[in-house]
């Protein structure tokens, strides 16, 4: 039971800490909560199924898995990002420097129309996502694991450890830095800040999609609503971490899993989501800076 | 050219973005509709500039100007308000049961609406999670009735008091958060009350809902028609204006104001802010639960799916649509977003994607609202006598 929570967990925890990544990322640069982030995840997994779809009808799965799998989570990710640099665009850019509330009003707006776009063109059911990868399963300490899991593990730990390598040594990592800690400043120094903040929403909304697409595959099916909950979970795991912190949003997206994880197996299936919000407000209250702290920058001296 | 040569890359864009979700055939009317928008928003700016239609332009700009802030002038004055009332009075007789019950429900968004009002545009702490208190309302009547018998009178002042014990409750752990984080806090907690409506079995039946909820008398004359609601509502709904307006212009109204536009400046001049905030949860969530007794009373029957978030944000966007707060401008956010659904029935399926594309272009174009509030800043500049501002301890 424990070993299998344990690994229930931790495959959910990677998929809220990319999501999570996300949130920090803009936080961190813009002190605002991207509402719709949430949805570009959903998004992500949409299109997911589109691209199985097409590749499907041309006989690619059958002929060639490994370029399958690339293109099921490359174009994803490409559109995603073209999805978030398109949300800061219209909903967010104009809307720099006035109140705080107007941005995020706009943010659940966005959300709202996002959502229900998607069940407009693609109906209220759910969406079937095709089985791709067929893989055995083992057994580990007496939990179940498959390969599934164990794909989903490596890719999302892969993609965290690059994050943190292009934040850290990149020229344009530098200047993401830069633009979190003093946007006036950075812009002074030459940093072209309009185009680090549409970055920022392109990384995020790439690590989304491959959330996405993850939990498309993980779970079999998709539909509309998915983004809401995972967005305002991921969220929590963000908060929990330290939110403008990249390391603390990992670390959040872990723990929150894994509490969620043994709480539904040792005390209530039925009152999971209640708990993960039970946290998000437990965090928000006794320590708003999270575990981790926050980034450093503008965010801490709000 | 610039300005035009963006106008086929931005359609392209747009039905790029809609392709693998849309199917190519709708990407493609969505990137001609997104094209033409562009289009005729940049020839218009365009001509307006190159001095055109400058002329013109300008004209119909300052009619519509002055005519609106006719509108906003008049809609302070209290002899239109008389006149209104009795207008709206007499406005039953001439429609169809139909029409009454979409004006009942108007009615009650408005409630909903003012009573989001004083949290939102009188002390400016945003909050994502209002239908937990309009739950919590319709609940306490819709349990105490089906239990206990209690009838509709007494149940609304219970309700009533229920709603802002929760408003209390809620606003005690939250009063040292701010801004964005206060959102998520309150949508976190609207969640939470819905979610156990919705896993509570034994007490609240769950999904299912509750039956059968008795509907009010007034003496001997048991009140279930539309008309009936109708005159109830508006009874309830004059008592929440007055008051409203009231609060608006008292010495915590101005303290409201004061905590809204900067908190810390508010606790320096000796408002107290525990107090006031927590006295702008409990009166927000009063008339939450005001609106949800009479809502279960109405409908006889309830159950979690009318308590969504959806229905936390329609209220909200009322707010932001009318303009924030002004009173006549919530009612008039309230109003649109009820009726205007109605008279666009064959459009039910694009409702929700509309209302978060109004919300996003509102923001963007004219975040005041569609009627601004009296005075803003200066309100508290003009009306302040020095060294007393706001509620003392």
């Amino acid at each position: 039971m424990f070993a299998q929570q344990l690994v229930n967990g931790l495959v959910v925890g990677a998929v809220y800490a990319l999501i999570a990544l996300g949130y920090t990322l803009v936080y961190g640069i813009l002190q605002l909560i991207n509402f719709a982030h949430g949805e570009i995840y959903m998004i992500g997994a949409y299109v997911g199924i589109a691209v199985l779809a097409v590749l499907g009808t041309m006989g690619l799965t059958q002929t060639s898995l490994a370029l399958s799998i690339v293109l099921v989570f490359l174009i994803p990710m490409i559109y995603c990002a073209a999805y978030g640099i398109t949300l800061e665009r219209v909903a967010y850019r104009p809307l720099r420097g006035a109140p705080r509330l107007s941005p995020l009003i706009s943010a659940i707006g966005m959300s709202l129309f996002l959502q229900n776009y998607v069940q407009v063109v693609q109906g209220a059911r759910d969406k079937a996502f095709p089985n791709l990868l067929e893989l055995g399963s083992f057994q580990l300490f007496g939990a179940y694991v498959n390969g599934l899991q164990i794909f989903i593990l490596v890719l999302a730990v892969g993609l965290m450890a690059a994050l943190q390598l292009f934040i850290k040594k990149t020229k344009l990592g530098k200047a993401m830095r830069a633009t979190a800690q003093d946007r006036t400043m950075a812009s002074l120094v030459g940093v072209n800040v309009n185009r680090v903040i549409a970055f920022t929403f392109a990384i995020g909304s790439v690590m989304a999609a491959v959330a996405g697409v993850m939990v498309g595959m993980y779970y079999g099916i998709v539909n509309h609503h998915i983004g809401f909950v995972a967005g305002m979970k991921a969220f929590t795991a963000a908060v929990l971490g330290g939110i403008g912190n990249v390391t603390g949003a990992l670390l959040g997206g872990f723990l929150l899993a894994l509490l969620e994880s043994f709480w539904a197996g040792y005390v209530s299936a039925v009152y999971k989501d209640i708990f993960a919000f039970m946290v998000l407000v437990v965090v928000l209250i006794f320590r708003p800076e999270g575990i981790l702290g926050g980034s450093g920058g503008e965010a801490d001296r709000t | 050219m610039s300005a035009y040569a963006r106008v086929p890359l931005i359609g392209l864009w747009f039905a790029f973005l809609a392709l693998p979700l849309a199917g190519w055939r709708n990407s493609l009317w969505i990137g001609l509709g997104c094209a033409l928008v562009v289009l005729i928003v940049s020839v218009a700016r365009a001509s307006v500039q190159s001095g055109y239609l400058a002329w013109p332009a300008g004209r119909v700009k300052a009619g519509f100007t002055t005519a609106w802030s006719f509108i906003e002038e008049k809609s302070y004055d209290k002899r239109y308000w008389s006149l209104f009332l009795l207008l709206v009075i007499a406005l039953p007789w001439t429609l169809d049961r139909y029409s009454t019950d979409v004006l009942v429900i108007t009615g009650i968004y408005i409630m909903l609406a003012l009573g989001l009002n004083v949290v939102v545009g009188f002390a400016g702490l945003l909050d994502l999670g209002y239908v937990a208190f309009y739950a919590v309302g319709a609940y306490s009547y819709a349990l105490l009735n089906s239990w206990y018998g209690l009838s509709f009178w007494p149940a609304l002042g219970v309700g009533v008091a229920c709603s802002a014990l929760f408003g209390v409750i809620l606003g005690i752990p939250v009063l040292r958060l701010r801004g964005d984080y206060l959102a998520i806090v309150t949508l976190g907690f609207g969640e939470i009350i819905r979610l156990v409506l919705n896993n509570w079995d034994n007490v609240t039946q769950g999904p299912n809902g509750i039956l059968g909820i008795g509907r009010p008398y007034l003496g001997d004359m048991r009140l279930y028609k539309p008309m009936h609601f109708y005159y109830l509502v508006l009874a309830l709904c004059v008592i929440t204006i007055f008051i409203v307006n009231r609060l608006d212009k008292s010495r915590l109204g101005r303290a409201w104001a004061a905590m809204r536009e900067d908190e810390t400046v508010a606790e320096c001049v000796g408002v107290n802010i525990v107090y006031t905030k927590l006295s702008a949860f409990a009166f927000g969530a009063a008339w939450a639960g005001f609106g949800g007794v009479v809502f279960s009373a109405k409908q006889t029957f309830i159950s979690p799916e009318s308590f969504t978030f959806f229905e936390s944000v329609i209220i909200l966007c009322m707010v932001v649509l009318g303009g924030m707060a002004s009173i006549p401008g919530v009612m008039l956010g309230a109003f649109i977003l009820t009726v205007l659904p109605e008279a666009l029935r064959e459009l039910t399926l694009f409702r929700p994607m509309l209302l978060g594309g109004a919300m996003v272009l509102m923001m963007v174009l004219r975040p005041q609202g569609l009627l601004q509030a009296k005075g803003g800043r200066h309100h508290l500049e003009r009306d302040e006598p020095q060294g007393e501002a706001g509620a003392g301890r």
